[in-house]
């Protein structure tokens, strides 16, 4: 009699998660599947009278030989390190500062969860105003009136990199502050109290309590925020759209222009299996780490 | 002492500052006139007209953009938050086989860069026949904000207490009115909070808006918003204005609820 409640409720509870799952399942699962296949395979799109020969690794080849698609790579490598290194130094900044209690805390919280907020594109054309080369603000607050010094910031590879991974620290620091925010208010007050009173410096205190205390929820925004760096998009495709000369060329923009753009779908889907593996990895590898940590706190 | 407190007073505005300084600047913009935009020094108090929003609604079509950006964030809201709740229901209280690998391959999915199914996914909306429709769009909505629907839904309905099914089990209800009857009147603020969070993601997605969404009768306002195009010049004035329209919403939500959505998205990443 009670095991057949027990199976009843399984049965219900698989019911209930069924439809979840099964969408899931057809719209994200099957697609990293299918990309893979479809890597292996010669498809254009614009071109369906050449059908869809199996050429096995000759994309993966013709990949590692596409100076762009490296490009792309370190670009994307070097936008992802650089953007959750500022992220977080700051997030943690913002959450030291938000998580203090003081008049107007909540107005102070709402108004660091507006970039958060901000569509994506709206911010990329807002700081691609800022950016102008004729009327931005940054020329202005820069050079003042002296219009023949003004300077096409993103006509410029380098600031142009710059320009975007200002624009993504910008709008993504907020969400790393709330992730180490959750942290910091997991950290009992008596454990402050003792080190006042065995005469630790405020620096001795964040150094030894606060730090090791937070440090798992730096590690989740770590690993969030990089999963999400991975992904750049918006800000690429609205501010530079790749240029100049692909110095902002990011894997998931090149992916896009290959897969639909140029129609080359089993080609761009070598770069949608790449993102993959490496997201992958990464998230592995971090997960690894949150986990033993977390274990080791349990202890 | 004194001194600490100076210092945190001044990191505080700075960082309040720097938060809305930006787009005070771009929302400031779009009630200026033509000539105010690009005129150095840059004029700080505008005229107020609202010639920018009258020209975004008249040569833009912003109202068709809105439209649709409210039938497709809706819809995937409702959505969403139907399935999850049925999902994150079973996750959080009932006894299930294989809940860590649910829950797991839920998360999995929140992280899946979306080039990874661009490709795939674009092509079973071209064999649905489902390209540039709103249903087109809503199916990987859907199936991207799921994961922090039922995430934060489960976080939420695992904090209610533990005797609530049987005593609605003594009283004869069944386990699904249990749920909407009991269970989800009881988290009204959990639902309300993931659908606060699924509905922004849904109102600033991109990406797959670009793809899906190629005739602009059904583009939704970011798609809108990128491809703004001028004659001659940059419409920056109209962009403003149609900027400001899609940001504002956004903005009253995260002043009214920002304790919730703290809450939601610490509840997400931090407890589960």
């Amino acid at each position: 009699m009670k095991l057949s409640l027990i199976r009843r409720e399984r049965l219900f509870a698989s019911a209930l998660t069924g439809p979840a799952l099964f969408i899931v399942a057809v719209f994200a699962f099957y697609p990293i599947l299918f990309s893979f296949y479809l890597s292996l395979h010669r498809i254009v799109l614009g071109l369906p009278s050449l059908g869809q020969p199996f050429v096995g690794f000759e994309n993966y080849r013709e990949l590692f030989q596409d100076r762009i698609a490296l490009r792309s790579l370190t670009n994307t490598l070097i936008f992802v390190f650089s953007t959750i290194s500022c992220e977080l130094l700051f997030g943690l900044g913002i959450a030291l500062i938000i998580n203090r209690s003081f008049r107007a805390r909540g107005l102070v919280r709402a108004a660091v969860l507006v970039p958060w907020a901000i569509p994506t594109v709206v911010s990329s054309q807002m700081w691609r105003f800022i950016y102008n080369d004729k009327y931005g603000l940054l020329n202005f607050l820069l050079f003042g009136a002296a219009e023949s010094r003004y300077r096409a910031w993103l006509a410029d590879p380098f600031f142009a990199f710059l320009g975007i991974i200002v624009a993504d620290v910008w709008k993504a620091s907020s969400f790393a502050a709330l992730l180490i925010l959750a942290g910091l208010q997991t950290i009992p007050d008596d454990l402050y109290e003792a080190a006042r009173i065995d005469g630790a410096s405020a620096w001795q205190q964040f150094r030894r309590i606060t730090l090791p205390m937070v440090k798992p929820a730096i590690l989740v925004a770590l690993l969030f925020r990089t999963m999400d760096a991975f992904r750049v998009f918006d800000l690429v495709y609205v501010m530079t759209q790749g240029g100049p000369a692909d110095s902002t060329n990011v894997l998931q923009f090149y992916g896009y222009k290959k897969i639909f753009a140029e129609g080359l779908m089993g080609y761009g889907s070598t770069i949608s299996v790449l993102v993959f593996l490496i997201t992958l990895t990464l998230a592995v590898f971090y997960i690894r780490l949150v986990g033993t940590r977390l274990f080791r706190e349990q202890a | 002492m004194r001194f600490s407190r100076v210092l945190f007073t001044g990191a505080t505005v700075m960082v309040v500052v720097l938060s809305l300084l930006p787009f005070v600047w771009f929302a400031d913009t779009s009630l200026k006139t033509e000539k105010e935009v690009t005129s150095i020094p840059p004029v700080l108090l505008p005229s107020g007209t609202l010639d920018f929003y009258r020209s975004s609604i008249e040569h833009y079509d912003l109202l068709h953009f809105i439209k649709n950006s409210l039938i497709v964030a809706g819809s995937t809201t409702f959505i969403t938050i139907m399935l999850a709740i049925l999902a994150g229901y079973a996750l959080a209280r009932l006894r299930m086989r294989y809940k860590g690998v649910v829950m797991g391959a839920l998360l999995a999915v929140s992280m899946f860069p979306q080039i990874s199914i661009a490709g795939p996914v674009w092509r079973i909306l071209q064999h649905l026949g489902w390209l540039n429709s709103y249903q087109g769009l809503i199916a990987p909505y859907v199936t991207l904000t799921l994961p922090l629907g039922v995430w934060v839904l489960a976080s939420f309905f695992r904090e209610l207490p533990a005797e609530l099914e049987d005593a609605a089990r003594i009283d004869g209800c069944g386990h699904l009115q249990t749920l909407f009857r009991i269970i989800v009147p009881l988290a009204a603020p959990g639902v309300f909070t993931a659908a606060i969070l699924v509905f922004i993601y849904a109102w600033n997605e991109f990406f797959f808006a670009l793809l899906i969404m190629t005739r602009q009768s059904y583009q939704t306002l970011p798609v809108g918003i990128a491809l703004f195009q001028g004659q001659y010049t940059m419409p920056w004035g109209e962009i403003a204005a149609a900027s400001t329209i899609a940001t504002v919403p956004l903005v009253l939500l995260v002043f009214l609820f920002q304790k919730r959505i703290v809450r939601g998205l610490s509840a997400g990443a931090i407890k589960g």
